[in-house]
């Protein structure tokens, strides 16, 4: 085991894939000379040199056409959107052309194609670039999507994203990327199956789903409520589509109560989604109603006290845990 | 135009297969057997003919809406074609597709593209590619003067340059997008003036002139292959049909439009006169070629007919490569 951070995790699951396979390349904004703005591709443009690891001019249609077209045609892209807000420049390639080639041109095509964005707030970059997107992509057929939230979970989930022959979108909470966790040793091959849930905590109370930062948050909200006598369950996801339904159903069949807890806008959120289903397939099961947690139904604010206020913290997940419990 | 004989009358029967193939489908979609949206390519065959007869076979091709013409030219089965216009199951996207959608990767058809503008980035990938992998093909991206004021033209057209990219612009210049005439959309006068914006070398052909639009391709193609980088080209042209099939057209001048259809402005009888200048082919020649195409399309259209439409389930295939959708419970 390595103990190292989640960018650093990234930075060595893309290294990893690279050193295998040479088809794989990187791609995005200040990805190569600089290191990635987050850190996260640290390494690879001196180890693999500025073919592979291609910094681009601010041009996130390109970044993402391109890579599409590369990937039709025998290349196996790592692109980066520096901010998943970004994504506004870019969505006909990602929703029109990516996302779709595969199923319009009739089974007759792969785009193998990994797609970073990072997403989420807490660094005070105000509305456009602090948002959790996922569900706009998540809403789309034809993607896969990826939400880690630990280095080890990051590691292995890029493994499997860069070798899947679908588009696979990743996304990376820009808070995390300085956390730390183990990871298995150099060139162990771990990789993660999309659609595998994990259980960060067990638990029998209640069932807390988590996704990105908010896992964090749920695992401190989860020791507190311990405390108090209350077993929380702590579920991550980790793959937003496809989705492990039986881990997690099986987790809601033994407590018989959910807590969704997530950094978006709650209004059309992927949480909502996961409710609906839930409430579809297990309604009997439930013994209260679902109760979600996420950010306000505001634009993300600049100054701390404001943010602070916006983004779902430990005390909500408490309150809304104590809710479904009463 | 330095081909010989065999080559030129091949480029002959593929402009005669755009024609009558288009023809046809504006006869199935007026009968109810085509249906969604059609843009039909009569009147640009030039355009797609000598482009794709500079190519090799491995080399790529990103099309458009209009991209029937295209995806002939690059040598697509027409009775697979037909039988996706009709929907069937044995149709190149089994159904899944229609008239805009259109791929065979086989060819190096990238696919025809329901977004205007969709083929620009597009292009550049498979020109990455072939750099990357050293395959040496060409990528051509085809598209019209409206898909020039889309935002990926442009930083596509940026990346082409800046990284050297084997790709050429081919640049269909009908004079309309949908109802908005180019000199309401662009205050340039060429669509290849903004070339220059990115240090692309550029020119400006009569896209009706089969030899003058082979002849830009093929150098254009060369100088890619060779390490050159890309080229844009921009073919003057006029399509005789609205926008789509059925569009209820009312946007153009009548006499404009019989203009274009003159055969002194019409591609093929303009490559028929040219044939028979320089005494390649004659009358009986063109007849020959013109019956074999007939019933080409004839057969097309039985094996459209003949063929069965999708089971429905599959309709939940073909969205993953390892995942099938779940069916309404």
């Amino acid at each position: 085991m390595r103990n190292m951070y989640f960018s650093e995790a990234v930075a060595d699951a893309i290294r990893f894939e690279m050193e295998k396979d040479p088809t794989v390349f990187c791609i995005g904004e200040d990805v190569g000379f600089v290191d990635g703005s987050m850190g996260a591709t640290r390494g690879l443009y001196r180890q693999f040199g500025k073919e592979r690891v291609r910094d681009t001019p601010v041009a996130e249609q390109m970044i993402v056409g391109l890579s599409a077209g590369a990937a039709l045609t025998g290349m196996r892209p790592v692109a980066e959107l520096m901010y998943n807000d970004f994504m506004g420049c870019c969505m006909d390639q990602i929703m029109n052309q990516t996302a779709k080639f595969r199923y319009m041109y009739g089974g007759g095509m792969n785009v193998p194609m990994t797609l970073r964005l990072t997403s989420g707030g807490g660094m005070q970059c105000a509305a456009q670039h602090s948002q959790s997107l996922e569900a706009m992509l998540v809403h789309i057929p034809g993607l896969k999507v990826v939400y880690p939230s630990t280095p080890q979970d990051v590691y292995g989930l890029l493994l499997s994203s860069i070798e899947d022959d679908n588009p696979v979108m990743v996304f990376e909470h820009q808070m995390l990327y300085q956390t730390k966790g183990d990871v298995v040793d150099k060139d162990v091959y771990s990789p993660i199956p999309l659609g595998s849930a994990d259980i960060k905590k067990p638990g029998s109370d209640v069932t807390l789903v988590a996704t990105g930062l908010c896992v964090l948050k749920a695992l401190e909200a989860a020791e507190e409520l311990e405390k108090e006598g209350i077993s929380a369950e702590v579920i991550d996801p980790r793959t937003l589509y496809p989705f492990d339904k039986e881990l997690v159903y099986r987790s809601i069949e033994k407590t018989r109560k959910l807590v969704i807890v997530t950094e978006e806008v709650k209004r059309g959120a992927w949480s909502g989604e996961l409710a609906a289903n839930v409430a579809e397939d297990l309604f009997e099961t439930l013994d209260r109603g679902i109760v979600r947690v996420g950010a306000l139904n505001i634009p993300c604010p600049y100054t701390v006290s404001l943010e602070d206020y916006y983004f779902p913290q430990k005390n909500d997940i408490i309150n809304a845990v104590k809710k479904v419990m009463a | 135009m330095n081909l010989s004989r065999k080559k030129k009358l091949e480029m002959y029967e593929t402009m005669q297969k755009i024609r009558q193939f288009e023809f046809q489908t504006a006869k199935s979609f007026a009968e109810g057997d085509v249906l969604g949206f059609v843009h039909l390519y009569i009147g640009e065959e030039a355009i797609a003919t000598g482009v794709c007869a500079a190519l090799t076979e491995g080399d790529y091709i990103t099309s458009t809406h209009r991209g029937h013409g295209h995806i002939i030219a690059k040598g697509a089965d027409m009775n697979k074609m037909m039988a996706e216009l009709w929907g069937k199951e044995t149709g190149y996207c089994k159904g899944k597709g229609g008239s805009m959608h259109i791929a065979d990767t086989e060819l190096g058809i990238l696919g025809a593209n329901g977004i205007v503008g969709g083929g620009f980035t597009l292009a550049t990938g498979a020109a990455f590619s072939s750099m990357m992998l050293k395959t040496n093909k060409v990528c051509i991206c085809f598209h019209g003067d409206g898909a020039t004021a889309e935002g990926s033209f442009h930083e596509a057209m940026n990346i082409a340059t800046l990284w050297n990219l084997p790709v050429v612009f081919v640049n269909e210049n009908n004079l309309y997008a949908v109802s908005c005439r180019i000199t309401n959309g662009m205050a340039n006068e060429h669509t290849s003036d903004r070339a220059a914006g990115y240090a692309m070398p550029s020119e400006v052909v009569d896209g009706n002139d089969l030899g003058a639009v082979y002849d830009a391709a093929k150098k254009a193609i060369d100088r890619a292959r060779n390490g050159y980088g890309p080229t844009y080209i921009e073919c003057k042209t006029y399509r005789w049909r609205g926008h789509f099939e059925g569009e209820p057209e009312n946007y153009r001048n009548p006499e404009e439009i019989k203009l274009w259809k003159q055969p002194d402005h019409d591609p093929i009888p303009r490559f028929e006169e040219y044939l028979k200048d320089e005494g390649t082919a004659t009358e009986e020649d063109f007849k020959a070629i013109q019956e074999k195409v007939k019933d080409m399309v004839k057969d097309a259209v039985k094996f459209a007919a003949e063929s069965p439409f999708p089971a429905k389930e599959s309709a939940l295939e073909d969205v993953y490569t390892d995942i099938v959708e779940e069916a309404r419970a």
